[in-house]
């Protein structure tokens, strides 16, 4: 086993990007996301790499849109209003069939909202991460290793399928420190960038990238290519990790920070004798239908907790599609729902069980 | 029998409550525990109140958010103010008596009253109460082995402030001494 | 047979869907006569803006980028960075130039980034059929400003050159128009030391040229040449605002 050092998760994302390969970073600085930025600033000049802190959000997804075009691996990150600066670039990487990652280190919203860790930006970075009909892939990590290991995984994700890949983390996560691991993800055929802008030297016909389609139906036609390709994604690239399922009655459904904070509460659960268990979503985009539609064939009651007043229980519901009773516990603005808080609502549903 | 604490470390900027903490989190790592370490953090940082949850477990750390203490480190008399009702009964808390008058009026916890910024000053450690404190705990709590303290102090010291570990480690054996 | 006239290589065969009169296709030719002449169409990539000039990517037969509106800059910046060995221009309108994306505009400028720009400077919004640019001219009538635009309301023109010539980062702005054979001979110069600065590593450089949208305009192709001599040069006089060749690279020192 390789060493184990504490790292804060923001520092965690930027040396997994590193090395994933991604050389080129451009961000704007912003609570809570801001050490990521600063990690690369101090090793991008060093391996020659680019670092650039970019006039906007704005400018820095453009930045991305450019790098991304040269064929490279790049990365940006910001937190929940920053993102919202960005969703602009992401609908054109989208539609461009570019490849890039992005990271969205959340606050609490709306507006410029709090500082403090938040889940409030799911519909954001699953329904609508900007205008048009288009995906991103979404991860949640849940530890500071997580934070690395998505990170890692993010960039094979985004060049696999040409398609802009987000790591939806939270404040906490990114502040934290805990061990990390440095070790190699299991490798995936990434095919050459035959489509890139970067000079066709005479051998080739030129490459344009492009998101504009005057035609309708040649328009209609691409989003439908599309669509077959998040297909796949949908079909491969469920994650999901199940923590007490064998025999639960009640499952909780959380992701991120908020996954801890279950997990505390169901250890507390089955010491009172209570059957809960955890299905904690690491792919939110694709969202782990699969898992919780097998879990809905034996489980009770599903309960979702979130950072939110309610956003992911949405698809909680579709995926359960009124099978079994689906209930919903949040904390808002920056507020980290308790242990005790979870166990108190286990206990409600579970007397409701009786 | 697995073993866990759920600490909270809470003072001043400046004071090194957020640095303590760290050496308390890679001491257990060092050890072999799983460990979080998670700050208070924004403008509060700058000037105002700092404090941080550390938690050692045998086991994965679920929630990395401390509310309800078994080991409260108070370096100013806000934080003891603010946290004390929330430590857990037979928790143990550590006041710097040289910054706080106030007594804890709990009996169901095992108070130690350490001077430790008038201490630091004496023994010419300036700056480093926090780690006097870190030595005190160390000796009515043993989180860990006592070898993974130096070593926890080698992954947090910077090698440009290498001249710091010689100090540091003074002062966790004045703390160990208290 | 003697070839007396043909298209430079760097323009593809699509036909321009540019109205008649339209200054656009003389500059996309002068851009593409330079990619040439240098021999650089193989290495270079284009970043085409929001606004008439939106397919220039199918114009070029380097490799081209289509950029939000306003964003070419900042593409630009991420594709030069990236490629660094790699010659890289944006074709910008002014309202993506100098309204939208004036702040990638500007700070692609005082980086220095070692990109070219060719601004074309109409005094209007072509594409979406005529209204206030922000070199629109005071007094000029257009779709949304019916009564001539009332600087009072609608606030002044923005002479990009003047502007960006006090940036450091800047190498080249120049002012040029293509309303006759010897302006278009300087306007190509211009270009082509805009290239060059690029690939001897000298920064930002803009060649700003005047041109004409006729059909916006309501006037003939003649008429809008001469709107162009009589109302936009006075406003925006033509010349060299910034060389640092000419002034041995002092600004940089």
């Amino acid at each position: 086993m390789a060493e184990r050092v504490l790292m804060k998760g923001n520092e965690a994302l930027g040396e997994a990007a590193l090395q994933a390969g991604c050389r080129h970073f451009f961000g704007y600085p912003i609570t809570p996301q801001t050490e990521l930025a600063a990690y690369m600033a101090k090793r991008m000049p060093k391996i020659g790499g680019t670092y650039l802190q970019a006039e906007s959000e704005v400018a820095a997804i453009n930045m991305v849109l450019g790098a991304s075009s040269a064929g490279k691996r790049v990365l940006t990150s910001s937190s929940s209003p920053g993102i919202s600066l960005k969703t602009e670039g992401i609908s054109y990487i989208a539609g461009s069939d570019l490849p890039a990652v992005i990271v969205n280190v959340q606050r609490g919203g709306p507006g410029l909202g709090g500082i403090q860790p938040s889940q409030a930006d799911y519909w954001q970075a699953t329904k609508a991460t900007g205008h048009g009909d288009f995906q991103c892939i979404v991860l949640a990590p849940s530890t500071v290793q997580e934070m690395f290991d998505l990170m890692m995984d993010a960039f094979d994700l985004a060049d696999l399928y040409r398609t802009p890949t987000m790591i939806l983390a939270d404040g906490a996560l990114g502040q934290m420190m805990e061990p990390v691991e440095v070790k190699e993800r299991p490798k995936r055929d990434i095919p050459e960038k035959t489509w890139a802008a970067n000079g066709h030297q005479g051998k080739r016909k030129h490459n344009v990238i492009n998101s504009l389609y005057m035609s309708p139906y040649d328009l209609e036609r691409l989003i439908k290519e599309r669509f077959a390709r998040y297909d796949v994604i949908k079909e491969k690239e469920q994650r999901a990790e199940l923590y007490n399922m064998e025999d639960a009655d009640i499952v909780i459904v959380a992701y991120g920070a908020t996954s801890r904070v279950a997990k505390s509460a169901v250890k507390e659960a089955r010491a009172k004798g209570i059957k809960a268990g955890i299905i904690r979503p690491i792919t939110l985009w694709p969202f782990p239908n699969d898992a919780i539609q097998q879990a809905a064939k034996t489980a009770k009651h599903f309960l979702a907790v979130e950072m939110s007043m309610g956003q992911m229980v949405d698809d909680v519901r579709l995926a359960v599609n009124g099978v079994k009773p689906v209930s919903f516990l949040g904390r808002t603005g920056g507020v980290i729902p308790t242990p005790a808080e979870v166990l108190h609502e286990i206990e409600t549903i579970a007397g409701g069980l009786k | 029998m697995s073993k866990s604490y759920n600490m909270l470390l809470a003072g001043f900027g400046g004071q090194g409550i957020l640095f303590a903490g760290k050496v308390i989190a890679y001491a257990g790592l060092m050890d072999g525990q799983e460990v979080s370490w998670l700050p208070s953090y924004g403008p509060e940082m700058r000037g105002g109140t700092a404090n941080c949850s550390v938690c050692l477990s045998d086991e994965p750390i679920g929630s990395p958010q401390v509310l309800t203490p078994d080991v409260l480190v108070a370096m100013n008399q806000p934080s003891l103010e603010k946290f004390v009702n929330d430590a857990v009964p037979g928790a143990v808390i550590l006041v710097d008596s040289s910054l706080i008058e106030k007594k804890v009026e709990r009996e169901d916890v095992k108070t130690f009253y350490i001077p430790a910024t008038a201490l630091a000053e004496e023994h010419n450690l300036k700056g480093l109460a926090n780690i006097i404190l870190i030595g005190k705990l160390f000796k009515e709590t043993g989180f860990c082995e006592e070898a993974a303290l130096e070593k926890a102090l080698d992954k947090c010291i910077p090698p440009r402030k290498a001249h710091l570990k010689e100090p540091n480690m003074k002062a966790i054996q004045l703390g160990m001494s208290l | 047979m003697a070839i007396v006239f043909e298209k430079p290589h760097a323009l593809s065969d699509v036909p321009l869907h540019y109205c008649p009169g339209c200054t656009h296709g003389i500059v996309h030719r002068l851009v593409a006569e330079v990619i040439d002449e240098l021999g650089i169409e193989g290495k270079t990539v284009g970043i085409a803006p929001v606004g008439c000039s939106v397919f220039a990517y199918n114009y070029f037969n380097c490799d081209m980028i289509e950029a939000p509106h306003g964003r070419a800059p900042a593409v630009a910046t991420g594709v030069k960075r990236a490629l660094p060995e790699n010659v890289v221009f944006t074709y910008q309108g002014d309202g993506d130039l100098a309204a939208i994306g004036t702040a990638e505009t500007v700070h692609a400028a005082t980086r220095g980034e070692n990109i070219t720009v060719i601004f074309i400077n109409n005094c209007i919004y072509g594409m979406t059929g005529g209204q206030m640019a922000p070199t629109s001219l005071p007094g000029q009538v257009t779709q949304t400003t019916p009564y001539g635009r009332d600087v009072k309301t609608a606030g002044n023109p923005i002479r990009v050159c003047e502007m960006l010539s006090t940036l450091d980062g800047v190498a080249l702005a120049q002012r040029v128009t293509v309303d006759c054979v010897k302006n278009v001979n300087i306007a190509k110069k211009a270009i082509r030391k805009a290239f060059e600065n690029q690939i001897e590593g000298r920064g930002y450089s803009i060649v700003e040229v005047l041109s004409t949208c006729p059909t916006n305009w309501g006037m003939t192709p003649n008429e809008a040449l001469q709107w162009l001599r009589d109302n936009m040069i006075p406003y925006y006089p033509l010349g060299v605002y910034k060389d640092v060749t000419a002034e041995g690279g002092s600004h940089h020192e």
